[in-house]
């Protein structure tokens, strides 16, 4: 069977000093219909950039490289230019960002900002298009939608708009959501309610969902699949049980160090010493080398992905030597 | 960002805004309505005995052929006003248009536009108006319109652009970009409505500077022609009797100032209350 979405060797570039930078550099997944991939990382690891380019969305003066590959089932994306590369954008693939504060035009309806995504995918009539709006803020567990059509964004809270918002991803009924930190913005209990949104929206409408996010605690029990990036790069995945049964890359390892745990013994949190580094000052070798408490002398050459065990790869020479 | 309507409603609570467009209300209302009540402005009841000071028959006074100066004056604000706020309505749409596909599209269109705005804002507008007009034997009303319209959206096309460049980088419009919505759709609905504000005031603003432009070019005899009434035209008209008969050119004089502050005022007002540091 083909994925949904395979994405193979994707490099972003942009200009810096009369070089080229990469802050995404040779990223591969690829979706399935019905999974949850998570991608996992610190800001500016290149998460964010990853999932714009999916759509050709990479802000100027970034570039996606020629060498990448973006297929879309049959459909390759990057090939793709003008009306063409309009009708796949939230037809194929929805997006929901981050802050819903400001994902919402603040002069415009609700309603009337869904009607809107309908339209521009569906050769309807606008009231036709008000019913289906309806409809999907019923779907994404909003009270009283009718009124709710006819608010302005301001009225609403943060998790009532980050569900319009996901009602306006799912309006063309798209194939794949990608979910670029929808909860981050929200309170707790909100962040649960908006992840049960999405979880049963995979189950009912049978969508792929790109969870991109930097807090291990939602990926579990929500993505079948995750993959952790470090540096532009992919440096481990996993199915999710494996990952977090096996954490392998010192990066993985450290990240789960840094979050606390509710039972066991009690232990003293590890922060990962030091930052990611810029994209210009990425190291030679592997690029968690200089923060990494196990690197040794193979560490001075770049890795490859290498099996740690079935499905579980890392990008870290450790799999070589002690597998 | 805030409705246009709670815009006028600030910036009517600012006693100089009210002030402003109490004026403009009172000098647009008799523009409408005035010559319905007052003498024709084109009437020499009496051409001998030439021009009369101000008095009961006529409040402002004759010129030197006798014509009602109130009446002309009232006259003349129908011209003057139509004129301004036509040539404005032309060259904000203009500057409006092409300040929002220069700064959408970006890239070389947006270089070319600009560098073609840099370079006419490089030649003063008067001089560019002198020139065509001088070429003209007569000029017609709607040409001065379009002429004056013409030469007044460059100012606006960048600071249209400008906002442009700042809201496109708005989440809102990337979210619209990657659910797929149309070009014209983004630049008609999401850009062009919070563009609005700034430039409601360059609107403004442009009213009062077109109505001295056009009194300029009509005093210079290159606006609007005889005998049809407009502010510049009578002070020129009258210039012969400026002594023996100031009534005739301080009156249209007056209702230039006062309009153009009137606009200016109201200008203003809504700056401050879109932009309350530029106070």
């Amino acid at each position: 069977m083909t994925h949904v979405l395979e994405v193979q060797n994707l490099r972003v570039s942009f200009p810096a000093d009369h070089r080229r930078v990469y802050p995404v550099d040779g990223v591969s997944f690829w979706l399935d219909r019905g999974e949850t991939l998570a991608l996992v990382g610190e800001s500016g690891c290149g998460k964010s950039l990853s999932s714009l380019a999916l759509l050709q969305l990479v802000p100027s003066p970034g570039q996606i490289d020629p060498g990448s590959v973006i297929r879309l089932a049959d459909t390759d994306v990057l090939a793709l230019r003008g009306e063409a590369l309009r009708r796949i954008r939230g037809r194929r693939i929805g997006m929901i960002f981050q802050d819903p504060m400001t994902s919402l035009n603040p002069v415009f309806r609700v309603g009337d900002q869904i009607v809107e995504g309908i339209l521009a995918h569906f050769k309807i009539s606008r009231a036709e298009a008000r019913g289906r709006a309806l409809q999907l803020l019923q779907e994404v567990g909003i009270p009283d939608p009718v009124e709710r059509l006819n608010a302005y964004p301001h009225q609403l809270s943060g998790g009532m708009r980050q569900r319009v918002m996901i009602a306006i991803a799912l309006a063309a009924e798209p194939e794949i959501l990608v979910a670029d930190e929808p909860t981050t913005a929200l309170d707790v209990t909100v962040q649960a309610q908006i992840l049960e949104v999405l979880d049963r929206l995979r189950t009912s409408r049978g969508m792929a969902v790109l969870l991109i996010t930097h807090d291990l605690g939602i990926v579990a029990g929500r993505a079948d699949r995750v993959a952790v990036m470090y540096a532009g790069q992919i440096i481990e995945e996993a199915p999710t049980e494996r990952l977090f049964a096996n954490p392998s890359h010192p990066y993985t390892q450290g990240l789960f160090a840094s979050v606390p745990r509710i039972s066991g013994p009690l232990q003293r949190l590890t922060p990962i010493r030091g930052n990611v580094p810029a994209p210009s000052a990425w190291p030679s070798g592997c690029r968690f080398r200089p923060r990494c408490p196990k690197a040794f002398d193979q560490s001075e050459k770049e890795p490859p992905l290498l099996p740690v065990e079935i499905d579980h790869r890392m990008r870290c020479w450790l799999a070589e030597r002690d597998g | 960002m805030r409705p246009a309507s709670n815009v006028f409603g600030e910036a009517w609570r600012k006693p100089a805004g009210r002030a402003g467009a109490f004026l403009l209300l009172v000098i647009a209302v008799s523009a409408l309505v005035g010559p319905w009540l007052l003498p024709d402005p084109l009437a020499q009841p009496d051409i001998l005995a030439g021009s009369v000071p101000p008095g009961l028959g006529h409040p402002f006074g004759t010129d030197q052929l006798n014509r009602d100066v109130l009446a002309r004056v009232v006259a003349g604000a129908r011209v003057s006003l139509s004129v301004s706020l036509l040539a404005v309505g032309l060259s904000v749409t203009i500057g409006a248009a092409v300040g929002l596909v220069s700064g959408y599209w970006g890239g070389v269109v947006d270089a070319g536009l600009m560098r073609l705005v840099d370079g006419a804002l490089a030649i003063p507008r008067l001089f560019i108006l002198l020139l065509v007009l001088a070429t003209m034997d007569r000029v017609p009303l709607p040409a001065l319109i379009v002429l004056i319209g013409a030469t007044g959206w460059f100012a606006t096309s960048r600071l249209v652009r400008a906002e442009v460049l700042r809201i496109r980088e708005e989440t809102y419009v990337r979210a619209a970009e990657a659910l797929g919505a149309r070009r014209r759709h983004i630049i008609l609905r999401h850009l062009l409505p919070n563009t609005m504000g700034p430039l409601l005031v360059a609107a403004t603003l442009g009213v009062g500077d077109v109505i001295l432009l056009e009194a300029g070019l009509s005093f210079l005899g290159l606006g609007v022609q005889p005998p049809t009434p407009s502010w510049g035209s009578m002070v020129l008209d009258s210039k012969e009797v400026l002594v023996s008969a100031p009534w005739a050119s301080i009156f249209p004089g007056l209702a230039i100032v006062i309009t153009v502050l009137s606009a200016n005022l109201v200008g203003d007002a809504l700056r401050e209350t879109l932009d309350p540091r530029s106070a």
